[in-house]
């Protein structure tokens, strides 16, 4: 399947692929009313890390074998059978943080804005490209097949 | 193809989900059947604190939608107790006496809970918090009840604590050890966790032990304590712990301490019959050895792994570890692996009392064996990680317990290799 790669030597840490996956995760899908009025805030699905000059982008990476499938208690976490992309059911989430504790890469998020549910990169199903790839100003971000 | 295969899976929880799903993937064809003596498609045992509190409905409380089985092709037998199974014939026994043959058998018998012998636990308003009837039966019988007493401080016993109290209940526990969660935390991290009980109008007795359930007939009325006198309650959760239920396994073939013993494929020392979850001794890693661990993605695993080999693709358990995550009244707490351990290892601790924040990993020969984390959750599993593959943190263990701690920190060799494959490199 197609994955979102990482190339750390070319990520600035502008921060752009957090703003873009936040805005695509919003309600109005609007950066200006999605971060001015829609509160609480949405989260974006990616973590940016940054130590000293290096810095990277990181979300789920829909693991063969995932761990927070494994652990989840409810069923929320699952495979969709035809894009193979891990997705999390956040209606059947309770919270309770199973697959944030076996996520080795840490990037299953809280989202504690109304009932506490994990939330993660769901890979922009309705794009063609993920968005934080596509708006990545010097390909630190790929997509491409395994 | 011989036409007389047949796969059997006694149980009917995450491990045999597991299984199903394993098989599924190898083989579309074989005949599979389910039996478990609870009346239910499966349900998740840690939701049915959920369901009590009235946070998720019924339907929620199922682990897979309603056409599994169906989508599955298993045949179900459901609220049918099997009686005995006869390794020798290939065969397992129906309550009804009805003999049932396999090709290859599964036992996912699950654990049950331990119950303490003192005097009363016999009586109607004892309770268990293991089952969705005995949670239903809880649900009805606190309608007409006030208060409730809480025999053991662990895992299960805090979730019936919250639930009880959520709906309106005077909620006493009673833990036997100086501490509440004794097996996965330790002393400092407890601490947070009694003030925290404390805060949400939890009465809380350590060191201490009920002796005997009192009351009128087949009610509660008290309990009795070792120490601290008597208490009132209208009803008593037991919950001091769970063993690998082996009523199946007794008096067979199968090799057993205490739980069922399995190899690396889980397959039992009887040939084709295997084994998976909390019924297992599974190889745990970090103590080198088999030992039951009854926690829920282990059962996964061990199910997954059981399926598969059943259907003939080779997997291996590669061992596991204890892991728990749970929120009590809104507290989040992770532990993994030798987390209450307090002394004979290097142990680096972060804590902020006030923000009922508390941090800790325990180190050995440079690699992180057990970690808790209490308040602050957030990228767990990056530790976790840490932990299984074994990773030497030397060179950055100062920083794992920090707020701003993140994959950056794992060496870059490793890194690439998780993120970056080759082709795309």
């Amino acid at each position: 399947m197609k994955k979102i790669y990482v190339k750390e030597e070319y990520c600035m840490g502008c921060r752009l692929c957090e703003i873009h996956c936040l805005v695509a995760h919003s309600k109005s899908k609007k950066i200006i009313k999605a971060y001015k009025e829609e509160f609480p805030r949405v989260l974006p699905r990616l973590i940016v890390e940054e130590k000293g000059p290096i810095s990277f982008a990181l979300q789920c990476r829909h693991c063969e074998e995932a761990p927070c499938i494994e652990a989840c208690l409810t069923g929320a976490m699952g495979r969709d059978k035809k894009s193979g992309a891990v997705t999390c059911d956040e209606d059947r989430c309770v919270g309770c943080w199973m697959c944030i504790m076996v996520c080795p890469f840490g990037v299953i998020l809280r989202d504690e804005r109304e009932k506490k549910v994990a939330t993660k990169c769901d890979l922009c199903p309705d794009e063609d490209i993920p968005v934080c790839v596509a708006k990545c100003p010097n390909e630190a971000l790929v997509y491409e097949e395994e | 193809m011989r036409k007389s295969r047949n796969y059997l899976i006694v149980g009917n929880s995450v491990a045999a989900i597991a299984a199903i799903e394993a098989i599924r993937e190898v083989d579309k064809t074989v005949p599979i059947t389910v039996i478990s003596q609870e009346p239910y498609r499966a349900y998740s045992r840690s939701l049915v604190s959920h369901f009590l509190e009235g946070k998720v409905t019924i339907e929620k409380v199922f682990y897979r939608k309603k056409d599994f089985y169906q989508r599955n092709k298993v045949q179900t037998i459901l609220g049918k107790r099997v009686i005995a199974i006869k390794p020798k014939e290939k065969k397992i026994v129906l309550e009804d006496r009805k003999r049932i043959p396999y090709t290859k058998l599964l036992l996912t018998c699950g654990s049950k809970p331990i119950l303490p012998s003192v005097k009363g636990i016999e009586k109607k308003d004892v309770f268990t918090f293991t089952t969705w009837d005995e949670v239903k039966r809880l649900a009805k019988t606190i309608k007409k009840a006030k208060s409730a007493v809480v025999i053991g401080g662990g895992m299960i016993g805090l979730k019936a604590a919250e639930g009880l109290k959520s709906l309106g209940l005077k909620v006493t526990i009673v833990e036997q050890a100086f501490q509440i969660l004794p097996a996965i935390l330790d002393k400092d991290g407890s601490k947070i966790i009694h003030r925290h009980l404390k805060e949400k109008g939890i009465r809380l007795i350590i060191n201490d032990t009920v002796l005997e359930i009192r009351g009128k007939g087949k009610k509660v009325e008290r309990v009795i304590l070792g120490k601290s006198g008597e208490v009132d309650c209208d009803l008593v959760v037991v919950a001091i712990g769970v063993t690998p239920n082996l009523d199946l396994v007794k008096g067979t073939a199968l090799k057993a301490k205490r739980g069922v013993l399995v190899d690396r494929f889980m397959q039992t020392s009887v040939k084709e019959v295997y084994a998976a979850g909390d019924v297992v001794e599974a190889y745990d890693f970090l103590y080198g050895r088999k030992r039951p661990i009854p926690v829920w993605p282990l059962a996964f695993q061990q199910g997954r792994v059981a399926g598969s080999n059943m259907a003939g693709k080779r997997m291996e358990y590669r061992g596991g570890l204890i892991l728990n995550s749970i929120e009590v009244f809104g507290l989040p707490i992770i532990t993994a692996g030798l987390s209450a351990e307090e002394k004979g290892y290097e142990i680096l601790t972060k804590s902020d009392p006030k923000k009922k924040v508390y941090k800790k990993i325990v180190l050995r020969k440079g690699q992180i064996i057990g970690a808790i984390l209490v308040g602050d959750i957030d990228r767990a599993g990056i530790i976790v990680g840490l932990i299984k593959d074994r990773l030497d943190v030397t060179n950055f263990k100062d920083e794992i317990l920090e707020e701003n701690f993140g994959y950056i920190y794992v060496p870059k060799e490793f890194r690439a290799k998780m993120v970056l494959p080759l082709e795309v490199r």
